[in-house]
């Protein structure tokens, strides 16, 4: 008696609609017996954590807030994953990003006007094409690879931030504690309501907005264009590709800048919205976070913008768990661990169908 | 159909009957930075709502959250717990300073605490604890243990409470043994054991025999007593873990701050706030001293009295920096604000800030 | 002078070795083709698994082999998504950190603020006195000398017995191996397998020798440089012995200049163990031959055999 996978003939468009309705139902099982287990109501957890974040319009807010870096990134690392370039490093991209664009507001504190946001998105997104930079030329002028290069500059540019908002740029009036001035006017992301006050207000910034186009504009150069074409062919038939005359050098420089400056973005957006300022602790991990998103999207931009909000509801939900029901940060972690794990077995019935084989594999085929 | 709505209304039922138990105590609520399983700063913080709890659990809930970042969750995560009916929220890291700013002014009938920065609001008080206070008297402790007149000090990031702290044990020293000496090792991390236990061994192959930490684990004292040498523990008492070697500890008791402001939120006596206290308010306690002779004893209790009495302040005038200049006038302490934001080192400290 | 090279170079052997367990872990199991980034999440179930039965029962030993078998349970985890039911590599490994971090942070609730049992350096009356090399060479605790002996014995299967053969065949070209008749899921499960005990090793080493106590995330982000430096080693096993050494090299040897008030800034010399394995690996990487002839051809390709 075994378990095996079978290769579908195609894609079940079936499954590929219902394996995440079975991964949540199973996830919900599962949570259910675990926090019967811990004295918690079931019911009442499964609902904190999954339904609670939805229903308000704060709650959605900041649903929106948490997603946007997170589907930013994905989906520039959904197309460099699908083309085989592995940029690890979107943490690193995304930390260089808001360092070069926060270097207005340092030295140009009056400069406030709109090209002011303009500039400042550039360079945010000029940073962390530079950054991705490296690890692509290492790549492709020294054959390195390209994961560990992304990884470590992770750990070297979180550096130069420290040693830059604990010395240099550090705030004058701001009793030498590790931050920048705070930005101001210009310098910050506008925000938009785009659900009126009789509903619940619900506002949004410019980063979702660029995120939502960032998505839409790499979903339709993956599919329509021939850049798309490109990449997916490298990724799947890389020798095939080769033949077609695509050239390895240039997709990994145009995966690396593309994601990194798409990292880089996010990173300025963050730095000019939430934060508000530069300060050590700008980003709890939404670079590796990312590659999550990216994997749970299929490597599809679309994808990613989907499972960027699952996973973001995932840590909404944790969050209100905490408070409302006392469990701890470890367990929702843990709950969190265990979705991805539905998700991720559940997926794998879209393209390969679970058998179960008797001795005599012959039989069962005869009975097939 | 009819069995999704049915589950639906299960779930809601579920989480409002939840909701109307708690409806009548006072809700007071923790954000804590790191893991209250650190057994070190955010510990000590919780062990302080575990008192709350105890001494006014009748007429108080707590809630916390841990493991908050700084950085972008830091605001939800105080605006979810101002949402979530807490009526008093205590934020204990520097870096929540501008959140708990920002959402305290979203909700005015909420009040904020926020502890070690400088931010305040009318429903923002914020509050410290002097720990320099226990780390001149460390100083004085570690110039008569040191045989080789040399103390290592492991440090995670220069905020500057951290370079108060160098500083009041440098001038302790310095008042029994004015060649004292320190060595610095900036791990730049706040958890990580391991790079602790590394920097402790590197400070004692170097001729340290006392070494000092302001990170919070126990790694340090752990290799001080594997090496048969002194040290002194941080934020929590650590003698279980090093019974030879810890000559005390510089623990931080939030408790009583805690249940006096939680009970000034009951009574509605709370004002916004600028506590700093020390020794004299119970904040900062030594722990048991131990591992040193009885005339050591005996001057380290008597300084732990003066600065309880308020006859001395560690930071009393004039201090010569590191650049030779001179702060603060004769016999006066240095004034708070200008201990707050300390970005500079005293005479005798070889080592660099960054500028 | 040389009280102080010594004592530099234990805490170096110290700092290198949970990376170097952990990573020759990875290395077998990339070998066979299967990427696991989980190793974080092992490390963690290692560290608590090992602190809590050494605590419990009062013997290391105990503790190391609980560590062991904590990180290859959870690996098996790993596997069963991942080779049974074919999910994606990358994603799996990922969650399974999340998990492992969060799993452990529970069971060790209990143990924070506990002093534990630490693992005993070995100790031979005349030998281990000899100035300078006898603490060195015979003066370390059991994993030490076991990391070295797991490199030593997986430098010998991989190249020199037939079983690292078919690793290799498996990691290579799957399907070939799946047609001459060899179980790619069963070599490749025992390969996971071994990595989490590795990695389960590798935490237990930080909690029971290290660091002798448990707090949460103390494994502070080495299971991901652990993972660079399987990347770095080429896949070859006493590479990773060169590589995480040198790691713990310069990161021991910052904190000597910082000690010694060089008056570098800390940042910078904490960059520097980053920073030089990039250069070192940019420098090894040259020779494309060595390299493509070690990667294995199908790192983190799910294998689903064709009837």
């Amino acid at each position: 008696m075994r378990l095996v996978l079978e290769k579908r003939a195609e894609a079940s468009t079936r499954m590929a609609i219902l394996s995440p309705v079975i991964a949540i139902v199973l996830t919900l099982v599962t949570g259910g017996i675990i926090f019967a287990l811990r004295g918690l109501n079931p019911f009442s957890a499964l609902y904190v954590f999954f339904v609670e974040p939805l229903t308000t319009s704060w709650s959605i807010e900041q649903l929106i807030v948490k997603a946007t870096p997170l589907a930013m990134i994905g989906a520039g690392l959904a197309v460099s994953y699908m083309a085989n370039v592995w940029n690890i490093g979107a943490e690193g991209q995304l930390t260089a990003g808001a360092i070069l664009g926060s270097a207005i507001p340092v030295f140009f504190p009056e400069f406030q006007s709109p090209l002011t946001l303009v500039v400042m998105l550039a360079l945010g997104i000029i940073g962390g094409m530079a950054w991705a930079s490296i690890p692509a030329f290492l790549k492709n002028r020294f054959g390195t690879n390209e994961i560990l290069t992304s990884l470590m500059l992770v750990y070297v540019i979180q550096l130069v931030l420290d040693w830059l908002v604990r010395g240099p740029w550090r705030d004058p009036q701001g009793y030498n504690f590790p931050k920048t001035i705070a930005f101001s006017n210009w310098q910050m992301l506008p925000s938009f309501q785009v659900i009126p006050a009789s509903i619940g207000p619900i506002y949004i910034n410019l980063g979702a907005i660029l995120a939502v186009l960032a998505v839409l504009a790499l979903a339709f150069m993956m599919g329509r264009t021939l850049k798309g074409f490109e990449l997916r062919v490298q990724g799947v038939a890389p020798r095939a590709g080769r033949f077609a005359g695509f050239s390895r050098e240039r997709t990994v420089w145009f995966c690396f800048l593309l994601s990194g400056g798409l990292a880089g973005l996010a990173g300025i957006c963050e730095v000019m919205s939430t934060v508000g300022q530069l300060q050590p602790g700008i980003s709890p991990g939404y670079g590796f976070t990312a590659i999550i998103v990216a994997f749970l999207g299929r490597l599809n931009p679309i994808g990613a913008l989907v499972a960027a909000f699952a996973l973001a509801i995932s840590y909404l939900g944790g969050e209100s768990a905490q408070v409302a029901l006392g469990i701890s940060d470890k367990t929702a972690r843990v709950f969190q661990g265990i979705l991805l794990f539905y998700i991720l077995a559940c997926d794998s019935l879209i393209l390969y169908r679970l058998k179960f084989m008797g001795r005599t594999p012959q039989l069962a085929e005869a009975k097939a | 159909m009819k069995k999704w709505m049915a589950l639906a209304a299960a779930l809601a039922l579920g989480a409002t009957a939840t909701a109307a138990n708690a409806a009548d105590k006072l809700k007071a609520c923790w954000v804590y930075v790191g893991p209250v399983g650190d057994f070190g700063y955010s510990y000590q913080h919780d062990v302080g709502r575990n008192a709350v709890e105890k001494a006014l659990g009748d007429k108080v809930e707590t809630a916390f959250l841990e493991n908050v970042a700084e950085g972008p969750d830091a605001e939800r995560a105080i605006e979810r717990l101002a949402r979530e009916g807490c009526k008093i929220i205590f934020t204990t890291s520097f870096g929540f300073m501008d959140p708990t700013i920002k959402v305290a002014a979203k909700y005015p009938d909420i009040k904020f605490e926020h502890a070690t920065g400088y931010k305040k609001a009318d429903n923002v008080g914020i509050y410290n604890a002097r720990f320099y206070e226990g780390r001149y008297v460390m100083g004085q402790i570690a110039a008569k243990m040191s045989k080789t007149g040399t103390a290592g000090y492991i440090v995670s990031f220069p905020i500057p409470e951290v370079v108060m702290g160098i500083n009041a044990f440098m001038l302790g020293a310095q008042s029994v043994n004015p060649d004292f000496k320190v060595k610095i090792i900036w791990v730049n991390s706040w958890y990580d054991p391991g790079k602790e236990a590394d920097a402790a061994k590197v400070l004692l192959g170097q001729g340290a025999d006392i070494l000092v930490q302001h990170t919070d684990s126990t790694a340090p004292l752990q290799e001080a007593e594997k090496a048969g040498k002194l040290g002194f523990g941080q934020s929590s008492d650590m003698i279980k873990f090093a019974p030879k070697a810890q000559l005390t500890a510089n623990t931080d008791d939030w408790d009583p701050y805690y249940i006096a402001r939680v009970q000034a939120a009951l009574d509605g006596t709370w004002t916004s706030d600028d506590t700093w206290g020390g020794m004299k308010d119970g904040m900062v306690v030594l722990s048991p001293f131990t591992n040193m002779p009885d005339d050591v004893k005996k001057m380290a209790e008597d300084t732990v009295a003066k600065i309880k009495s308020g006859e001395f302040h560690p930071f009393t005038g004039p201090i010569t920096k590191q650049d030779g200049t001179t702060v603060g006038e004769a016999g006066k302490p240095l004034p708070d604000g200008e201990l707050l934001g300390m970005n500079y080192y005293i005479k005798g400290v070889d080592d660099k800030l960054p500028q | 002078m040389n009280d102080q090279l010594l004592s530099v170079i234990l805490t170096i052997i110290t700092a290198s070795t949970p990376l170097l367990l952990a990573a020759i872990g990875e290395l077998v199991v990339e070998r066979s083709g299967v990427l696991n980034l989980g190793v974080e999440g092992m490390m963690a179930v290692g560290a608590v698994s090992g602190f809590g039965a050494a605590l419990l029962t009062g013997n290391p030993y105990v503790g190391v082999l609980a560590a062991l078998v904590a990180g290859a349970l959870l690996s098996l985890l790993f596997g069963f998504l991942t080779l049974t039911m074919v999910s994606n590599q990358v994603a799996t490994g990922l969650a399974l950190t999340l998990l492992g971090l969060g799993t452990a942070g529970l069971m060790g609730e209990a143990f924070v603020g506990q002093p534990g049992v630490h693992l005993d350096r070995l100790y031979i009356p005349g030998l281990t006195d000899i100035p300078f090399i006898g603490p060195i060479l015979l003066g370390q605790d059991f994993l030490v000398y076991l990391s070295i002996a797991i490199v030593a014995g997986v430098s010998w299967m991989l190249f020199r017995s037939k079983a690292g053969l078919i690793i290799r065949a498996v990691g290579d070209s799957h399907q070939s191996a799946h047609a001459l008749g060899y179980s790619v899921i069963g070599v490749r499960y025992l390969c996971v397998m071994f990595g989490g005990a590795c990695a389960g090793l590798a935490g237990g080493y930080l909690s029971l020798a290290y660091t002798p106590q448990w707090v949460e995330n103390m494994t502070a982000g080495r299971g991901w440089i652990a993972l660079a430096l399987v990347v770095f080693s080429s896949w070859l096993p006493w590479r990773i012995v060169a590589g995480a050494y040198l790691f713990g090299t310069i990161t021991v040897m910052g904190f000597s200049l910082q000690a010694y008030g060089i008056g570098i800034p800390s940042q910078l010399l904490s960059a520097l163990p980053y920073v030089v394995t990039i250069l070192v690996l940019v420098l090894i990487s040259r020779n494309r031959a060595l390299m493509r002839a070690n990667t294995p051809a199908c790192l983190g390709q799910p294998f689903v055999p064709d009837r």
